[in-house]
């Protein structure tokens, strides 16, 4: 029997937050949380390496924010609510920031967005490929 | 004795909060949305309650990574709003229902619903652009809140069984209360919509036109669904969804569809909204 969890590795492009991944991401995800504090945001935009070595961060969740991939941090166990702080220091709107997990350019999210949005079909399941 | 006369849904979306508090409204953008809520405040004028209950989900703006409650209820004098890293919103402090709250928590929690009891909570946009969407731009809001914020963020979440049972609980508790008021309850969120990975973007609409009639006519066979349909059929965040079960299950078992709106897009999400009547009221 596939666990609770596990069945959601069928839906394909996705990363559902569980509680394996909140661990995993517990550093990385209070880092963010950090940066509600504007002398952080300060601190943070001064010297992001320097910022990101004082916590308790792993190097591969340095190294995906420092690269503002955001697709390598939800692997990392990040959860886009926390990386939300993230972006929002980088005066980055949710759009900006989530169309860039998507491979395409803003301007041609924006328009997938303005036609109606990705349709389902081909992204319910992996197994089923429907 | 209290009574639950009527409920909405509404998805929550920042971007709309923005575009309110920037006096963007009227671009072609976003006015088709708003058009979409002018029936709802002229209606809300008319039907002001005592009190709102209102369903939402923090977006670690008052939660963190250290603490995860699945239902939180608000039951201070005032819940501030939160700063999410723009500044907080420009909108008026939010005024609870501490006598009411308090006899919330003892009846939900004797009813066996383990609520977390929040006396110092910030709200962030999943709990204040519903009330800016209903109620514009006031000095001050025109009813009190109850926030109930529910975990839709880490998984599990609730089931959309538990969600529908929560509501029919709080219907019990307050129709056990003894003072004579007026409530509503709204469930925010939703619908389809993902904010993550490749998939984000993804919008089904006749999924959310579905779900539309099944939460009016069908809320039995709703709560039945599981969070894989959702995720798949919703997208990761129209996992938002199940906290309509909960004003669904506290306008109890008919209602009378006054008003409902959709429309695509708003920012990544399809913005759904709902006005239902309890039909006892």
């Amino acid at each position: 029997m596939t666990s609770y969890t596990a069945e959601f590795d069928d839906v394909p492009g996705t990363r559902v937050f569980t509680a394996s991944r909140a661990k995993k991401g517990y550093e990385l995800n209070q880092f963010c949380m950090s940066l509600m504090k504007p002398e952080n945001r300060e601190r943070f935009k001064a010297d992001e390496r320097a910022y990101l070595d004082a916590t308790k961060m792993t190097e591969a969740q340095k190294r995906a924010v420092l690269d503002r991939d955001y697709n390598a941090m939800l692997d990392e166990g990040g959860q886009i609510y926390f990386l939300a702080k993230i972006f929002a220091t980088d005066g980055q709107s949710y759009l900006q920031a989530v169309s860039t997990m998507t491979g395409m350019p803003v301007d041609e999210y924006q328009r997938m967005m303005l036609s109606g949005g990705r349709s389902p079909d081909g992204w319910r399941s992996v197994k089923d490929g429907n | 004795m209290a009574r639950i006369t009527a409920g909405l849904t509404t998805s929550h979306i920042p971007a709309v909060g923005a575009a309110i508090d920037l006096g963007k409204t009227g671009e072609p953008y976003w006015k088709p949305v708003f058009d979409g809520y002018e029936w709802t405040k002229a209606w809300a004028k008319r039907n002001v309650p005592d009190v709102v209950i209102l369903v939402y989900n923090d977006h670690m703006s008052a939660f963190t990574p250290e603490v995860v409650p699945t239902f939180a209820l608000g039951c201070g004098d005032e819940f501030p709003p939160a700063d999410e890293g723009y500044g907080p919103r420009p909108v008026p402090v939010v005024e609870g229902h501490p006598e009411l709250a308090a006899h919330l928590a003892e009846g939900l929690i004797l009813d066996e619903f383990d609520l977390t009891l929040m006396y110092d909570l910030r709200v962030d946009h999943g709990l204040t652009v519903p009330l800016s969407l209903v109620y514009g731009q006031p000095e001050r809001w025109p009813v009190r809140v109850i926030p109930l914020a529910v975990n839709v963020v880490q998984y599990p979440p609730p089931t959309a069984h538990r969600c529908y049972r929560l509501g029919q609980a709080i219907r019990r508790a307050v129709r056990a209360y003894d003072t004579d008021l007026t409530v509503h309850v709204w469930g925010t969120g939703g619908m389809s919509h993902q904010l993550q990975g490749p998939r984000a973007g993804f919008i089904n609409t006749p999924y959310d036109k579905a779900f539309f009639d099944r939460l009016v006519s069908d809320p039995d066979g709703l709560a039945e669904v599981k969070h894989l349909e959702l995720v798949r059929e919703a997208g990761a965040e129209g996992i938002e969804l199940v906290m309509w079960l909960i004003m669904r299950g506290a306008l109890g078992a008919e209602v009378e569809e006054l008003y409902r709106f959709y429309h695509v897009p708003g920012s990544n999400t399809a913005v759904g909204h709902l006005v239902l009547r309890a039909a006892d009221s």
